[in-house]
């Protein structure tokens, strides 16, 4: 029986309906997108990689990347204290320069959504993990439950990750109904709706091929944002991932009109990195990705780094990390 | 009264028949001594026309077969001339004159010549053909590939070993011929190509035509669906060998130089004679997962 | 806002470039005897320096020296030769940043080329044949490998350091001597390449450097004391010279012209095809005798691909040679941007649809934007001459079949591009595509252990590999 989306589906999405009818379907449907090779993938990220941003470009992207920004803690060791540190910080990550905008939001477990809310406000989303992160091992009534629990608590966004067992089994039907049903619990009682990042764990995916496959999944499924990584596999976001999960958004805006963010997630720890990223989405998927609304780095050390090389451009001369805060 | 025996017309190969020249002109053979021993046929511009679409036509599939099975039909040449040894001992006799086992001899190396040449077909690649470490996430290897249509000017005095030594390297690596045989000594050519007919070798493979190789040697050196040309049957005749190689020029004709003089054929012939007439090609192809 | 990228010019002040330049003959610099050209930048068209063209008597000279110095360097242990190769590959790395800043500025390619592929690629082809100088009896050419002489060398101005490494490196790793002759719009890394020699201590007359036009090349390849002609360049001139040497016992290589075909079946992998085609057509401003100069695409995937063309070749960018964010440089040289224009025009009256991307180009310079062709038929000349410039052509096929008789339907042999994921597909094809290098899911890779050259009028010899010393050795044949 065809799984309908809580709310409407675009018109461009009407014509999809088919391919998510049954596990053939889909699979036929995943399995017939274009392949992905490896080594002409890689050679594309890494030639995007040389390009070289100076000046005003480099003035343009650093201040967009802060931006983009989801400051993030997601450890056991997370108390009150330290994550109201780093709502502030999100804040203000600057507190020497009142002209630094504040980053996009704020990512934590779902438990400590309220005290990042209770310093950022209206200001700064609130972003909260859920599924049973980092895992997704637990039942689906369980991981609705934290979904919804996290949603009540007042997450704008709500980063779910998918049950990657059951994709690498091979059970995409299942995997498809358990984003579409978490996006039903992202829905608030005024029916407006968290937020819906759906985490890959490309680095338990292995190839780019499932990465091109996980991402049309997802898409199909309603999520707003993909995602590479929970930050506790290694390798998380690298620039060929998120190459392909660049491609797979702009076909399917092509292909249904409908846009979906992408979100590169752990070990993006530079800011010449993180402009490296930007570059692949102007180029990849075009500039109308170039937003904290369409694009996301999630990170906690990268906002130091891009801050230093911000304070670099702006006095000429290389900063130190005794000059920005810890959080 | 004595049986008159039943003469044989010696005609051109091509495309796996036995056609008269085109032009309809012969001209007479002698044996050493200058006996009149048969007509041959002349052949003409048309007829080394016809030859090229022939071994064109040829090309492909003959090309196609497996390595194994042109060394098996190479090796089914050398059979099927065992077994007439004692007809091609008489022709090479008549051609070059000399002793009978001086003939016998020549046709045992022919016959073993060809057993060596059918034995290369599945190792030449291995031996000239690699697979190169590049620096990168590929997979890259180099392996032979026949050049094409190849013309062939036979040598003019060794008219067996020699036409077997020129023509065995060019088929064993998959082209296709077309040999002008010695004008002097035609008849062991025209019965090695009856040898072929009967030998599975498809018609078109070697192309046979008796005639005169500064008559009929510009147009093969000139045809443009000719890919390469062996010039050994002008070697001595300086001046024909180059301005056949100029003409060869027009379409970039790989080109075996005429040697000034006609080799010892009873020697190792090594590797230039099927490495002259291959083409290698390289395949690059990404690793990745 | 967009993402307006700065300009990131490579600094110039590296190079040190003369007002005038000599010959290299005998390990020195000097005067021609002749008269002299001038080099300029493509990009602005500015006169970089004035150049001898050697003369008859020049090159002579250079014959000479090159005869006096293989003596020595031929009895010269393969052991030490390797030493001198070494010596070099190490110089080209250090001086690299140098040498792809004058390539640049001399030849009109974007500097992350000349930087990242020129200019290792040649490093590491000394490096490789370096090597091989002392097992040259372990290559499988025989058992006592000799080299051939004194070899002359003809080298284009597409890649001109590359093109004079491909050359210089075998030549010198058998034992031969040299006099290299570059093209007459690029000479400025080879007479560096003189300097490099000179650091390198490399004993003189092993590499002579005579710079100037046709005619000189020509008193190369057909001086009577050279024993080995070695050519790159246009099928014209190589014709001309297979017909120069006929007679003579001189051995020849040449690698020519070409007008490959890049097949791309409906099951490509189709981000990687893309950028396959653009690098296959549009690396060096399509100034690549390999390059994918015809794109063959499966009918039932033509739109998806030429849409997705269109969107990847509007995001090249077109400029400055030095700017480390260029794609695409300068046209090398008035003459060749007339030869695209003139072809290109002859495209549209034959009635091919022209497409190119809205890009600015420099008021000054020769500059020509990455432009494609659709509706292209075989019949037409846009689709059989080679342009060697950025233009594709763009031609449908329908069956693996059809796509194979399209490729081969060509006097050129050069190299050719698949793109399917169907592994026993690409293997088929690599096998009836009658080319010296095919590409399978991917395109335009150069490596010195790879043997590259051309079947049919794209040439005959083979340049890298081990296959590339048989060039230059006595009796060998790869």
């Amino acid at each position: 029986m065809p799984t309908t989306a809580p709310t409407d589906p675009a018109p461009g999405l009407t014509a999809y309906s088919e391919v998510t009818a049954s596990e053939a379907s889909l699979r036929r449907f995943l399995h017939g997108l274009p392949g992905v090779d490896q080594v002409g993938a890689e050679a594309r990220a890494a030639g995007l990689g040389t390009r070289s941003i100076k000046t005003t470009a480099k003035a343009w992207a650093l201040d967009l990347a802060i931006r983009m920004v989801d400051l993030t803690t997601l450890e056991g060791q997370d108390t009150p204290g330290k994550v109201r540190a780093l709502a502030s910080k999100a804040l203000r990550p600057d507190p020497a320069d009142p002209s630094c905008p504040s980053v996009a939001a704020v990512c934590v477990y779902g438990d400590l959504v309220g005290e990042v809310k209770a310093i950022v406000g209206d200001q700064v989303n609130v972003a909260a993990v859920a599924t049973a992160f980092p895992s997704g091992r637990a039942s689906m009534a369980v991981k609705l439950a934290d979904t919804r629990d996290a949603v009540a608590g007042g997450a704008d966004e709500i980063d779910m990750v998918i049950d990657r067992g059951a994709f690498l089994a091979g059970h995409y039907l299942q995997v498809f109904e358990e984003i579409v049903a978490t996006r039903e619990a992202c829905v608030r009682p005024d029916g407006s709706h968290a937020h819906l990042k759906v985490i890959f764990e490309t680095g338990e995916l292995q190839t780019y091929d499932n990465v091109r496959r996980a991402s049309w999944l997802a898409m199909l499924a309603g999520a707003d944002f993909i995602k590479t990584s929970t930050g506790k596999v290694q390798p998380a976001a690298t620039l060929p991932v998120t190459l392909v999960m660049l491609e797979a958004v702009r076909d399917f805006r092509e292909a249904t009109g409908v846009q979906i963010g992408v979100k590169p997630a752990g070990g993006i720890r530079t800011a010449k990195d993180a402009i490296k990223y930007l570059v692949m989405v102007n180029e990849v998927a075009g500039d109308d990705w170039l937003d904290p609304d369409w694009f996301r780095f999630g990170a906690s050390t990268l906002l130091n780094d891009l801050l230093m090389q911000r304070t670099k451009m702006t006095t000429g001369r290389y900063s130190g990390p005794d000059y920005f805060t810890l959080d | 009264m004595a049986r008159i025996d039943v003469r044989k017309t010696y005609k051109l190969y091509i495309g796996g028949a036995f056609p008269r020249s085109e032009s309809g002109y012969s001209y007479e053979v002698t044996d050493n001594k200058g006996k009149f021993v048969a007509n041959a046929s002349l052949a003409s511009r048309k007829d080394v026309r016809d030859a090229v679409v022939a071994a064109r036509k040829a090309f492909g599939p003959w090309s196609s077969r497996t390595a194994y099975n042109r060394g098996q039909i190479l090796y089914r040449i050398a059979e099927v001339m065992e077994d007439r040894r004692p007809q091609f001992e008489e022709a090479v006799r008549q051609s070059e004159g000399g002793s009978a086992a001086l003939a016998r001899g020549q046709v045992d190396a022919a016959v073993d010549r060809l057993v060596w040449y059918a034995g290369w077909a599945d190792k030449l690649a291995q031996v000239i053909g690699n697979a190169n470490p590049v620096a990168g996430p590929f997979f890259n290897h180099t392996a032979p590939e026949p050049t094409g249509v190849v013309g062939v000017l036979a040598p003019q005095e060794s008219s067996l070993l020699g036409l077997v030594s020129v023509v065995a390297p060019v088929i064993v690596t998959g082209n296709t011929a077309v040999v002008v045989s010695s004008y002097a000594r035609p008849l062991p050519a025209v019965t090695f190509s009856e040898v072929l007919a009967t030998s599975d070798v498809p018609g078109g493979v070697v192309n046979i035509l008796t005639g005169d190789a500064a008559a009929l040697g510009p147009w093969l050196a000139a045809h443009m669906d000719v890919n390469a040309i062996d010039l050994c049957g002008v070697a001595g005749s300086p001046e024909l060998a180059t301005s056949l190689e100029v003409a060869a020029a027009d379409n970039l004709k790989r080109v075996r130089r005429a040697p000034a003089a006609e080799p010892d054929w009873a020697l190792d012939p090594g590797l230039s004679p099927m490495t002259a007439f291959v083409e290698q090609k390289t395949v690059w192809h990404p690793i990745g997962i | 806002m967009g993402f307006e990228y700065a300009p990131a010019p490579e600094s110039r002040s590296i190079v040190d470039i003369k007002a005038s330049y000599g010959l290299f003959l005998d390990g020195e610099f000097v005067d021609g005897r002749g008269s002299s050209f001038k080099t300029v930048n493509p990009a602005t068209e500015e006169t970089l320096a004035e150049i001898a063209e050697a003369s008859d008597a020049d090159v002579d000279l250079a014959v000479r020296a090159a005869r006096r110095a293989f003596r020595g360097w031929s009895r010269m242990s393969g052991k030490e030769r390797a030493k001198y190769l070494f010596r070099i590959a190490r110089i080209i790395q250090e001086r690299g940043r140098e040498l792809a800043v004058l390539e640049s500025i001399d030849n009109g390619k974007p500097i992350k080329e000349s930087r990242d592929v020129d200019v290792p690629i040649v490093a590491a082809h000394f490096f490789y044949y370096a090597g091989w100088a002392d097992k040259l009896e372990h290559a499988g050419l025989g058992a006592n490998p000799q080299p051939l002489g004194v070899a002359g060398q003809v080298i284009p101005w597409n890649f001109p350091l590359l093109m004079l490494a491909w050359k210089v490196a075998p030549a010198l790793a058998c034992g031969n001597t040299v006099v290299l002759k570059p093209a007459e719009t690029t000479p400025l890394t080879a007479l560096l390449f003189a300097e490099i020699c000179q650091q390198a201590d490399l004993p003189p007359g092993v590499v002579n450097i005579v710079t100037g036009a046709g005619g000189t090349g020509q008193a190369l390849v057909s001086h009577p004391d050279v024993d080995k002609v070695a050519f790159t360049g246009s099928t014209e001139v190589g014709k001309a010279i297979a017909r120069a040497v006929a007679g003579t016992d001189k051995k020849v290589t040449l690698e020519l012209g070409g007008k490959a075909a890049n097949i791309v079946f409906d099951d490509a992998p189709m981000d990687q095809a893309i950028e396959g085609i653009v690098g296959g057509i549009f690396f060096n401003q399509g100034h690549v005798c390999c390059a994918g100069s015809r794109l063959l695409v499966q009918e039932s995937v033509a739109d998806e691909v030429l849409a997705r063309l269109k969107r990847r070749m509007s995001t090249l960018r077109v400029g400055d040679p030095l700017d480390k964010n260029t794609d695409i440089g300068a046209i090398n040289s008035r003459e060749q941007l007339e030869r695209i224009r003139e072809l290109c025009e002859i495209g549209e009256a034959e009635g091919a649809e022209r497409w190119a991307p809205a890009c600015d180009l420099p008021s000054s310079g020769f500059w020509f934007p990455p432009t494609l062709f659709t509706g292209v038929a075989q019949a037409h000349r846009i689709a059989r001459e080679e342009v060697f410039g950025p233009v594709l052509s763009v031609l449908t096929f329908r069956t693996p079949a059809e796509a194979v008789e399209k490729a081969n339907n060509t006097p050129y042999g050069l190299s050719a591009g698949v793109w399917t994921e169907k592994g026993s597909r690409i293997l088929h094809m690599a096998s009836q595509l009658r080319a010296g290098v095919v590409w399978a899911n991917t395109f335009n890779k150069f490596d010195p252990a790879s043997p590259f050259g051309g079947y049919k009028e794209s040439g005959y010899g083979r340049e890298g590999g081990r296959q590339g010393l048989a060039a230059y050795l006595k009796g060998a044949e790869a």
